[in-house]
């Protein structure tokens, strides 16, 4: 089934960031895509070249300058608050740094409650405990944490924090925002396996930006590639990977990093 | 030559002392890049930042060992000798590029006064220095860049302003706290390339901090592998790759997703890394260890429990992967 579908969007920014004033940025140019229920599109490209602009987009956290974005076949452009509040607990984001987004000075199962406040206004507080805990435990948290605050948790915990979080108002999508960039390669694969329990048990989807080709590789079943805003290849993860077809995919995957010291080219 | 001879460090607070680096040593002659590896909080950073004695102002406090820069102890070191190493003969890029950086100034009037303060050249000079260093690391606009104050860029592009900032000085030893932890693939190549290039003609000798494999098998000569305060294993770089010895080594190696198979569960370490203070009586490993023993519990292991040549091993139950 069609969660998710943006036609030709564009995002141009007027002025901000290391833009003159009266200048104009184009960061994200006519780019479509689809996201069916339970798969993992993810979107890969260098730094600035509009992967969490159009994050932010399919969020409706910025509007778009131009195009639609479908919701299993709605425009959300259109939709009305009220909408829009239902449409935003379909899908939800998980950012790269898990920290920023929780209050600092609330207790985790109250951050990851906060959601269940407006989609399940019918549970009282110990129901909503309850959920949390049990989602906290599905997230590889112990219950017993559920009264800390966000700065006694390591890194790769505050990401299962952000993670639990999210998937409380039981969406459709996650849009995950480099969600183990920041990392090590042990939580990372800590993370990476409970997302991949998770798409397999609740069966979401996953908007997945990274800028990890072997991270892609692993939990992508379709990727888009983009290249100063504009989506420049397409395709299921293994064909891209095994028979990239844009000079920029190409060179994306000859920067990967080597696996072994003998595949080291000499410098000087 | 830059040694590290059975340093442990404390951090200090009102009611106790703990130790959270242990009898950790290592060498670094010139032209040699060794890697500092390990899951966060494993004491990478501490070891690092000591050599400049960088700890003090955040109440580390050394009590054992020592560090020697060319023979001398840089904890013996007047004020005046070690601004001098900090400011050019040792320089060190920061895995915090914001912390790095004073948001008030703009990066023009930091990188400028630290390079007319080092290497002694006019303002006109200096500037066409910067430039060219900033070029380097793939800022084409320098001219541009030199009026921004940091908060306007990117984190990518901070980290590359402060490695540039560091080249710039013509150091003779590099020390490397996660250096493109934060940079993608592309600036990730250049900037290896950049460091590698810098490294070899100018014999650099480097420590390299990373938890990046990847970032292992481009830079480094030796590679020591830290866990939970101490060193767990030091060897050649191809004694780490072709026969980590350690089991944690062993681990860490098999968390990288190239590591398995399409469709495959990727293999994890379960649990976490202990905090100092929370450390285990025997191997620091034993709790998150699938060969632990009863004598793995009992009492601390040594460094050379296995040794093979250079290669050495905090274990005593080492099985060599094919
Ligand atoms: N406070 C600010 N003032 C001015 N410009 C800013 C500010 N913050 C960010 N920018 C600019 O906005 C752009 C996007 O910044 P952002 O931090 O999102 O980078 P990014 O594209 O995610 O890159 P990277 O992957 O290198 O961190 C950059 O060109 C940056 O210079
Ligand atoms: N608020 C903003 N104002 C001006 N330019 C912006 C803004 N946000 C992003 N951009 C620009 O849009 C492009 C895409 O940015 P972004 O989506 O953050 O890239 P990334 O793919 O790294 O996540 C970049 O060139 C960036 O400089
Ligand atoms: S000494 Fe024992 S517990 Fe420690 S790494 Fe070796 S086998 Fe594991
Ligand atoms: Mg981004
Ligand atoms: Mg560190």
């Amino acid at each position: 089934m069609m969660l998710l579908e943006a036609k030709h969007i564009s995002k141009i920014f007027q002025s901000g960031g290391l833009l003159e004033k009266g200048q104009e940025k184009l960061a994200v140019n006519d780019v479509s895509f689809q996201l069916k229920a339970g798969e993992t599109l993810a979107i890969v490209g260098e730094s600035g070249s509009g992967k969490s602009t159009v994050a932010r987009l399919v969020m409706r956290l910025i509007e778009a300058s131009y195009g639609e974005i479908f919701w299993q076949g709605q425009d959300v452009t259109t939709m009305s608050p009220r909408q829009l509040r239902q449409h935003r607990h379909h899908i939800q984001m998980v950012f790269q740094d898990p920290f920023a987004s929780l209050n600092p000075r609330m207790r985790i199962w109250e951050s990851v409650a906060e959601g269940l406040r407006v989609h399940a206004a019918e549970l009282n507080n110990a129901q909503r405990r309850e959920k949390v805990a049990e989602m906290l435990e599905r997230c590889g948290l112990s219950a017993s944490t559920m009264q800390r605050y966000p700065h006694q948790f390591s890194g790769g915990q505050r990401q299962r924090i952000g993670i639990a979080r999210a998937l409380m108002v039981e969406p459709k999508v996650l849009v995950l925002d480099e969600p183990v960039s920041a990392l090590d390669v042990s939580v990372q694969a800590q993370i990476l396996n409970l997302l991949a329990d998770i798409q397999a048990q609740m069966g979401v989807a996953y908007l997945f930006i990274s800028h990890d080709l072997s991270v892609v590789r692993h939990i992508a079943d379709r990727v888009l590639v983009m290249f100063q805003g504009n989506v420049v290849e397409e395709g299921l993860a293994a064909a891209v990977f095994s028979n990239p077809q844009h000079t920029y995919t190409q060179e994306l995957l000859a920067a990967r990093p080597i696996a072994h010291p003998s595949e080291r080219k000499d410098v000087v | 030559m830059l040694e590290i001879k059975g340093l442990s460090l404390a951090i200090e607070s009102k009611e106790a002392a703990i130790i959270a680096v242990q009898d950790v040593s290592l060498t670094i002659a010139a032209g040699r890049v060794v890697g500092l590896v390990g899951e966060s909080g494993c004491g990478k950073t501490l070891t690092a930042q000591s050599i400049l004695r960088l700890g003090e102002y955040q109440g580390i406090e050394r009590v054992h060992g020592d560090i020697l820069w060319h023979g001398e102890s840089v904890f013996d070191m007047s004020d005046t000798r070690l601004r001098k190493m900090r400011g050019g003969q040792v320089a060190m890029i920061f895995q915090e590029p914001m912390t790095a950086l004073n948001p008030v100034f703009s990066i023009g009037s930091q990188m400028l006064e630290v390079i007319r303060l080092h290497l002694g050249l006019s303002k006109v000079k200096a500037k066409e220095h910067a430039i060219q260093y900033l070029n380097d690391v793939g800022l084409d606009e320098g001219e541009q860049l030199l009026k921004q104050y940091p908060d306007a860029l990117s984190g990518g592009m901070r980290q590359r302003v402060l490695i540039a900032m560091a080249m710039s000085l013509h150091p003779e030893y590099i020390i490397a706290d996660e250096p493109t932890t934060a940079l993608d693939v592309s600036v990730q190549k250049r900037i290896i390339a950049l460091l590698r290039k810098l490294q070899q003609e100018k014999n650099l000798g480097m420590l390299l901090v990373t938890h990046d494999f990847g970032l292992v098998a481009e830079m480094c000569d030796d590679v020591v592998v830290m866990y939970a305060g101490e060193m767990v294993e030091s060897g050649s770089v191809l004694d780490i790759f072709d026969h980590p010895a350690h089991p944690y080594t062993q681990a860490l190696m098999g968390c990288r997703p190239e590591m398995v198979k399409d469709g495959e569960a990727l293999t994890v370490i379960e649990g976490q890394v202990p905090a100092p203070g929370q450390w285990p009586k025997g191997c620091h490993f034993s709790p998150r260890c699938a060969r632990a023993s009863d004598a793995c519990q009992e009492s601390p292991i040594a460094m050379d429990a296995w040794q093979h040549g250079e290669h050495q091993a905090r274990c005593i139950h080492v099985q060599e992967q094919a």
